[in-house]
């Protein structure tokens, strides 16, 4: 038997998910206090999950790394979350939202788990509203939709370019309530440095205080982990500074099987990298898309103003190449086509690794108010950060990675590999295949936490013996020396070279190898250059300060040592997926016009990495993907 | 790598360097050498602590996090001015252009106290979710909603509640407030659910029991100067401490003895 079962219940993909939450046990209400519940992380899928198991009476410990749990990286999305409401009439269906994702995916997610995502995706605009969250709406009052990426119907529900910080405020303040009402406590700036097991099942975590230093362990019956992707492997993303993958990690080494880590997500529309010292790319959200049309000049290193340029001399290559999808082609794909422009030596701005996304058509048709209204505080911080108005210029943006599909392989139920370990929102696989599309993260990560786990965990809760363990535990006592040795270890290097400079090289060898497309030949240089790396780290980086403290070098250093061996790991994933899907473009699998070339045959299943222990090579596991309500069929935009 | 037009200046920092809220602080000086003008504030202070890393002292600490403007998590007093001179701009969003070569830039932390100081320019802002707890919000359980289209919100209430539910939580308006006052944080809250007809329900409790965990908090009295509303990165309006006030008043006059939301 295969080591990964998906759970999925079987029966009709359109009462899967009411016939499984009418065959899982329940937890009474009475026994619902008597368990206690770990959340680490709080953005969209952390408070939500905190919030709605806090309500239904459970025990919540919640922690985050944040000084605040409002912090949280979720805050940052821009563009909008998608729900199959058709409040438009146009033809949008729970089916058409759950077609559309998996061809999004490239035909590399699971059914079931996309098809619940599509049904519980109207729940989670009704919710928001009754919690106050103030979506876009019409001047009737309706709510308001605009068009996204992938997607044919408008079905995005947004709060001008900031929905994601009003959901997160909104799950936050859900949370909130349910601290005052003391059903949640709130642990803040603590990090997991350690999942803890007993008797082969999760139990706990050992967290460090980053205030005093401290190691501290915390028991649970059951662990829920929601804390996010791994794009800062690669450095540069537009991911926040703390994102990281050191708790997913830590998990992965406890047992948790890693799915997919190859399949990351180069966002199309980033302002372009500016210099040396940039410490992070900053997203332009994709609906920027719907009224920005991108060009290049049709000339090769044609470097005459924009202005300059006339519209006969301008190559608007989305339009061109996908004439039906145009400007609103999926990530992936529009990514792959501004990288093919720059390579053609048709890039534009001062490094000539940009395209250029141009309003002036768009602010002629319904004038600069309308877009004004809609996009104003993305042209405000496109301002600030280039010191050009986007008014009057077009914006020059470059892809920068995004999001990560890959992440700790789960069940139906959203468990891992580990019982009694839960995983949500971008930390885990399922949802998203090997490409996400826009507005889907948000929709995910709240689906998970407010629909998914408050079902999902009173099963595991009913069905397994859940004795009290104690923090004093055996486990527990080992799970805290080790991270108290792997500390020890950093701090006593006493190198000559910063965390950030191991940091930025190891981003450097990710995105030359490993990022918008790959091969074999640079993944085994890569595959040779990152081990030498982690070599040159544990004997060269250099650690100030105290560990009893606050001590932020410290933090980076812990965080940068997981990023160097899942590197390695995605390295050895892309070298083994030998086809090209999605994010995952392989030069050596391409179709003559530059589509990716999926191979089905051989590689429609997800890849999970187990690991072996230190100095091994992780073993890949396969949980083959049956696609019977989508036919399998060549991705096409065009 | 070639961003916009970029060039080098030096710059002389005078940093406020404290290490821990017992022990007592000062202001060190510090060289910024070659800094981009491309870069942002916060990417000049990272290029001072890879020098003073490499040279085996402690880097200056601050919060910060996204670094796109949103999170809330950056801030300090730049020259006087919470985060920086640029209106309308987190210190993370504030650009190297905006200074000139030569210039001595002095950095501190956000003085209140209700956020005492952790190290160097972090400080402890957990009476923020204090207060939010102790009544922002809406009290709904997941699962109960009626569709999201049967409640319609006429669209000059939504925008208004939108843009009071814009406050980041960076508290630059305590810390530009001479009474170290929260109120426009508080009224930010107040007003961003008061505007919407799901809010009406537990208004008054709310109200009350944020404006006295505000008080409980340490934090001053509003005197209505405005320097919170000027200085607040997202324009967050004076008006909205206004709707504080009176929905306080509102409820003092109406409260029915005995009635409680739920929770509150």
């Amino acid at each position: 038997m295969s080591k990964l079962d998906s759970q999925t219940p079987g029966g009709p993909i359109e009462s899967m998910w009411d016939d499984h939450k009418f065959h899982m046990k329940l937890v009474n209400p009475a026994n619902k206090r008597k368990h206690n519940i770990i959340v680490v992380g709080t953005g969209l899928a952390g408070a939500s999950a905190a919030a709605a198991l806090g309500e239904m009476g459970y025990n919540v410990k919640a922690f985050c790394v944040h000084e605040s749990p409002r912090r949280a990286h979720s805050v940052a999305a821009q563009g909008g979350i998608n729900a199959a409401k058709n409040y438009k009439n146009d033809g949008d269906s729970v089916n058409r939202l759950f077609y559309d994702t998996i061809k999004g995916g490239d035909f590399r997610a699971r059914e079931a788990n996309v098809y619940r995502l599509a049904q519980v995706s109207a729940n989670i605009i009704d919710h928001c509203v009754a919690q106050g969250v103030p979506l876009a709406r019409e001047y009737g009052g309706l709510l308001s939709n605009r068009s996204f990426g992938g997607a044919q119907v408008s079905r995005t529900f947004y709060a001008r370019g900031q929905t994601g910080q009003q959901l997160l405020i909104g799950a936050y303040q859900a949370m909130m309530r349910q601290v005052d009402k003391k059903q949640v406590t709130l642990f803040t700036r603590r990090e997991m440095l350690d999942l803890v097991l007993v008797n082969g099942q999760a139990k706990g975590i050992v967290v460090r205080n980053l205030l005093t230093g401290a190691i501290e362990s915390y028991e649970a019956d059951a662990v829920v982990m929601a804390t996010g992707g791994y794009s800062n492997v690669f450095f540069l993303s537009t991911n926040a500074m703390a994102c990281a993958v050191t708790a997913a990690w830590k998990a992965h080494k406890r047992g948790a099987f890693f799915a997919n880590p190859c399949y990351t997500q180069i966002h199309p529309t980033c302002i372009p990298v500016a210099g040396d010292m940039q410490s992070k790319l900053t997203l332009m959200s994709e609906s920027l898309r719907n009224d920005g049309r991108v060009w290049v000049p049709k000339m090769q290193g044609d470097k005459r103003h924009p202005s300059q340029i006339p519209e006969n001399e301008r190559d608007y290559y989305l339009e061109r190449v996908y004439p039906s999808f145009g400007n609103l082609a999926p990530r992936d794909v529009s990514s792959r086509q501004a990288k093919y422009r720059v390579d053609e030596g048709r890039g534009v701005g001062p490094s000539g690794v940009a395209v250029y996304l141009d309003f002036k058509d768009a602010i002629n048709r319904l004038g600069k108010a309308a877009i004004s209204e809609k996009y104003g505080n993305l042209f405000e911080m496109y301002e600030k950060i280039t010191g050009e108005n986007p008014y009057e210029m077009p914006m020059r943006i470059y892809p920068a990675p995004h999001y990560t599909m890959g992440g700790l392989w789960v069940d139906y139920n959203l468990m891992s590999t580990i019982p009694g370990l839960f995983v949500l929102g971008e930390a885990n696989f399922s949802d998203h295949g090997a490409n996400r599309l826009g507005a889907s993260a948000l929709m995910q990560g709240l689906a998970d936490g407010y629909f998914v786990i408050p079902y999902t965990i009173g099963n595991y809760l009913a069905n397994h013996k859940t004795e009290k363990i104690s923090t004093t535990h055996d486990s527990f006592k080992e799970a805290e020396n080790r991270a108290k040795s792997e500390i020890s270890k950093l701090m006593a290097v006493k190198g000559s070279r910063t965390v950030d400079s191991f940091h930025k090289e190891l981003g450097r060898i990710m995105w030359e190898y490993c990022g918008m497309s790959r091969n074999k030949d640079g993944l085994a240089k890569a595959l040779q250059q990152i081990p030498k790396l982690k070599e040159q780290f544990w004997n060269d980086v250099k650690v100030p300060g105290d560990a009893n403290y606050v001590n932020p070098e410290l933090e980076k250093a812990g965080r940068v040592a997981d990023f160097l061996e899942l590197g390695e790991l995605m390295c050895h994933d892309a070298l083994e997926r030998q086809e090209s899907c999605g994010g995952h473009f392989r030069d050596e699998f391409q179709t003559p016009d530059g589509e990716a070339k999926r191979d089905d045959e051989n590689f429609c299943h997800v890849a999970a990495w187990e690991w072996n222990g230190e100095g091994k090579k992780q073993t890949r596991h396969k949980e083959e993907l049956k696609f019977e309500n989508i036919k399998l069929a060549q991705r096409s935009y065009k | 790598m070639g961003g916009s037009n970029g060039k080098n200046i030096n710059l002389k920092l005078k940093v406020w360097r404290q290490k821990s809220g017992k022990e007592a602080g000062h202001f060190a000086e510090y060289d910024a050498v070659g800094v981009s003008t491309d870069a942002s504030f916060l990417e000049m202070l990272d290029q001072v602590n890879e020098k003073l890393v490499a040279k085996g002292e402690e880097p200056i600490a601050f919060d910060h996090d996204c670094r796109e403007g949103i999170c809330g998590t950056c801030g300090f007093v730049i020259n006087g001015n919470a985060h920086g001179p640029m209106k309308g701009t987190t210190v993370c969003q504030l650009h190297m252009r905006k200074f000139n070569n030569g210039e001595t830039i002095t950095i501190e932390p956000w003085r209140a106290k209700a956020f005492p100081v952790i190290k160097d320019l972090m400080v402890d802002r957990t009476a923020f979710d204090r207060i939010i707890s102790s009544g922002g919000f809406i009290s709904v359980d997941t699962g109960n909603a009626q569709d999201a289209n049967c409640l319609p919100i006429p669209k000059p209430d939504a925008d208004a509640a939108f843009s009071a539910a814009e406050c980041i939580g960076c508290g630059a308006c305590v810390a530009s407030c001479k009474n170290a006052s929260a109120s426009l944080f508080v009224a930010a809250k107040v007003s961003h659910l008061s505007h919407l007809p799901q809010g009406q329900v537990e208004r008054k409790e709310r109200v009350e029991r944020m404006v006295a965990q505000m008080e409980a908090e340490g934090f001053g009295s509003c005197t209505v100067t405005g320097a919170c509303s000027a200085a607040c990165p997202k324009g967050i309006s004076l008006t909205n401490i206004a709707r504080m006030n009176s929905e306080l008043l509102c409820s003092a006059l109406t409260k029915k003895e005995g009635v409680a939301g739920d929770g509150i």
